[in-house]
């Protein structure tokens, strides 16, 4: 982002200050500072951070071209935030380990009794509950249920999705669902020599096989909303989009034409994107999660 | 109890005025530390009963508490053996080498919380759990119960064990019934800052895979963006800090000896012989594992990672800044620590001892809702200063200064009682009573209140990612900028550099509660 931020700034002269945190809590931050927030985009890695400021009508409408650079499905349905990038949720495995050489094909078949004491998750990633939610949609709010309390009885619950990853690689647990680019982030870091993991994807359809964007939205207290708009517009024009694809970050582009990083796989074949409206607030999510006793 | 001196010449009336001021100074500080208490009381309003059923008929509530409980009670009593062990073996026996033991206890004080968590995880998968808890945590925190009881033990002389031991008792007894008792107030002060902390704790516990009450309050946060049931949450904590207030207000009070003198030439050192080995072994274990772990973790990213870089420029701006930042808001605690120990030491009335210890109650909250709360006011009533340099020292100040209160309240408890009166009934002003006599005799604990702020603060990261003006770095949000994309190897330096930053701290610390000598010797 920093170097999106440059980039921004030498293009238009707009000068570009930057505050970085966690997600939810920059999006904490907002809610508490309402109407009087000094921000003026708000950029997150997941839709839910945005869903709930725009349930608190904190989020102005994005012009109408830079939603057109990116499919429809990328942003929210009212139009109040933005799409920029993309990753995959994927299963990473262990080299050599029966999870690496049969892979799941899907998410459901890691509740079965086989996966047990195998199993690494991150439930309290903001990455995971997604995953739930798509559960919930597709197999209905009691089979969710069950697929958590057979998650909970096979898999060693981990803090994040950078632990969960070293632990696949150190194999203290076979394998685990993260987003794709954990595991190339986690290769640069320890390169190829000590990387003893592999990555596998969900068989396109399953609701593991989700695709998750982050996106940009505009506060509507914001006293500078034509610049925050030729900034939402940069993050979806081709020169960021190439920055995006270039960088260690491992991200999908979004906007057609641009290529992903090589090595990449191509994301229309690894699964699809999940439905912001469906994802909502990913309260329903968070609630099975803590009914189940995944998440306190 | 002290017996009010009776007034001679000038001094009822600028008793008086003593009066009016102290309190006030003291209640002023006490409502501003208050105020996140406040911002969780207003919001668990807004949650309303059914949320409240929702969130307490929870399976695991019942669980997390009796987690929480359960480490708290571990842990502290763990670092109050550890703390009054070690300080007892430096300060009482013939063990070689002090001065270094001393320095090399207190640093652990000094490696950052998320250096420490995840050096632990990555080296030892198998410390994780209820006991990995205990295990790091007592290792992070019980420099918090040594350095005050190191402290009161230097400060003293060895009279009183000298005459147990002349009675006949054997070291063991007079450790027990003589030199424990005289340690108390440092104990129970110490042993309230390690169990508050333990309350709000939450990072290390996540990564250690440890679920307490604090984990239930972070997902309410993080997942739920829900700042109502969170607060609703937090008051579980509220209840449980009054509660541990309650006992040290139980324990801690007989505890107000005034033996004072310092530990000169005279002092008899009890002779350790063939329990030296042991000691040895002992302090070994307790520096080795505290301090060796993080150490050979970030020895090893730092060659390991393929990201390492030698730091740019950047590191040197985030060094300074995070040194002004720790100093600044050790500055701030320091003075404002001062007028509420001497109302509570100078009036021990009830009010008096309930304001000093409302003064901690928010040390128990976790630091997200803490960090909010700032945002939270500084946003509706002080709009100018949001994201600006003061408003972040602000944020530390209510974090920390619980800490420097302890120092200042350690040390207060060995000034002879009746030191102000003799000194007003001579004509002196009650502000230069405070400056030429009191802030003198106290030295010391200002001297350790500063250094501890100053060396938990460098290492903060919550609040500084909320609070900071914008474009502002310091090592910790370097460190966690690098973390947060696996970049161990490009985020060693920076964890490196808080840690040997905190030496100078730790050195002033340990040299502060060794220095004894500008003491009032009384006789």
């Amino acid at each position: 982002m920093k170097v999106l931020a440059a980039d921004f700034e030498k293009r238009t002269g707009v000068k570009v200050n930057l505050r970085s945190g966690d997600e939810a809590e920059l999006a904490n931050q907002i809610l508490q500072e309402g109407s009087a927030s000094p921000a003026d985009v708000f950029y997150a890695e997941n839709p839910p951070a945005l869903s709930v400021l725009d349930e608190k009508g904190l989020l102005a409408p994005v012009a109408a071209d830079t939603l057109k650079a990116v499919p429809a499905s990328d942003s929210s349905a009212n139009g109040d935030w933005v799409g920029v990038s993309a990753r995959a949720a994927a299963f990473v495995a262990t080299s050599g380990t029966p999870a690496d050489t049969a892979p799941p094909a899907s998410v459901l078949d890691l509740a079965k009794p086989e996966w047990k004491g195998r199993l690494g998750i991150a439930p309290s990633e903001t990455d995971f509950a997604p995953v739930v939610t798509r559960v919930i949609h597709s197999a209905g709010a009691d089979a969710a249920k069950a697929w958590l309390l057979g998650l909970k009885a096979n898999a060693k619950v981990y803090n994040s999705n950078e632990d969960l990853s070293a632990a696949v690689n150190s194999g203290e647990v076979q394998g685990g669902v993260i987003d794709h680019y954990y595991w190339f982030r986690l290769r640069d870091e320890k390169g190829a020599g000590d990387t003893h993991s592999v990555l596998h994807y969900f068989t396109k359809g399953d609701p593991g096989a989700l695709v998750d964007v982050s996106g940009a939205g505009i506060l509507k207290s914001s006293k500078h909303q034509q610049a925050a708009q030729a900034l939402l517009a940069y993050l979806d024009s081709t020169p960021a989009q190439q920055l995006i694809a270039s960088s260690q970050s491992y991200e999908y582009p979004l906007v057609a034409g641009v290529q992903g990083r090589s090595g990449l796989v191509a994301l229309g074949t690894v699964g699809t994107v999940a439905d912001a409206t469906q994802l909502g607030d990913g309260k329903q999510a968070l609630q099975l999660l803590q009914d189940t006793g995944l998440l306190q | 109890m002290r017996n009010p001196l009776p007034a001679l010449g000038p001094a009822p009336l600028s008793r008086c005025r003593a009066v009016g001021v102290l309190p006030l100074l003291a209640f002023a500080v006490v409502a501003v530390l208050a105020l996140p208490l406040v911002f969780v009381g207003m919001q668990a309003a807004q949650a309303g009963w059914a949320e409240a059923g929702r969130l307490f008929s929870r399976p695991l509530v019942g669980t997390l508490v009796w987690h929480t409980v359960e480490l708290t009670a571990a842990v502290t009593s763990a670092c109050v053996v550890i703390g009054f062990g070690a300080a007892y073996l430096l300060e009482r026996t013939d063990l070689p080498g002090r001065r270094w033991w001393m320095v090399l206890l207190a640093l652990p004080l000094a490696v950052p919380e998320f250096v420490r968590g995840y050096s632990w995880v990555s080296l030892f998968p198998a410390v994780h759990g209820y006991w990995g808890a205990v295990l790091v945590m007592t290792c992070s925190l019980y420099p918090l119960v040594f350095l005050p009881v190191a402290a009161t033990l230097r400060g003293r002389h060895t009279a009183a064990e000298e005459v147990s031991r002349s009675l006949g008792h054997g070291p063991w007894f007079t450790m027990w019934r003589v030199t424990l008792p005289l340690c108390r107030p440092a104990l129970t002060g110490g042993a309230l800052l390690v169990s508050l902390y333990l309350l709000g704790e939450y990072g290390a516990f996540a990564m250690l895979r440890y679920t307490t009450f604090a984990t239930a309050i972070y997902t309410e946060f993080q997942l739920g963006f829900d700042a109502a049931s969170a607060s609703l949450l937090a008051l579980v904590l509220v209840g449980l800090a009054l509660l541990l207030l309650g006992l040290d207000a139980a324990t801690g009070r007989r505890g107000r000896i005034a033996v004072t003198g310092r530990a000169g030439n005279g002092s008899r050192l009890a002779r350790l012989g063939r329990w030296r080995i042991a000691a040895l072994a002992g302090l070994i274990g307790v520096v080795g594992i505290s301090l060796g772990v993080p150490c050979y973790a970030l020895g090893y990213w730092l060659i390991k990672g393929s990201s390492t870089t030698l730091p740019s420029a950047s590191v040197f701006g985030a060094t300074l800044t995070t040194l002004g930042y720790a100093f600044a808001a050790a500055l701030v605690s320091t003075v404002a620590a001062v007028p509420v120990a001497l109302y509570a030491w100078r009036r021990d009335t009830r009010l008096a001892r309930a304001a000093e210890r409302a003064a901690y109650v928010t040390r128990a909250l976790p630091g997200i809702a803490v960090a909010l709360s700032v945002v939270f006011f500084a946003i509706r009533y002080a709009q100018p200063l949001y994201q600006q340099p003061p408003l972040l020292v602000a944020g530390y100040v209510i974090l920390y200064f619980p800490l420097a209160l302890t120092a200042i309240r350690g040390a207060l408890a060995q000034v002879p009682p009746g030191v102000e009166e003799v000194a007003r009934s001579l004509g002196t002003r009650p502000t230069a009573v405070l400056l030429r006599v009191t802030l003198p005799l106290i030295r010391p604990g200002l001297g350790a209140a500063l250094a501890m702020v100053a060396l938990t603060a460098s290492t903060e990261l919550t609040a500084t990612l909320l609070l900071r003006p914008t474009g502002t770095d310091t090592l910790a949000t370097r460190f966690w900028a690098y973390t947060s994309g696996l970049a161990y190897g490009a985020a060693a330096p920076y964890a490196a550099l808080m840690t040997a930053m905190s030496v100078p701290s730790v050195l002033l610390l340990t040299r502060r509660t060794l220095g004894a000598d500008h003491r009032v010797e009384t006789s």
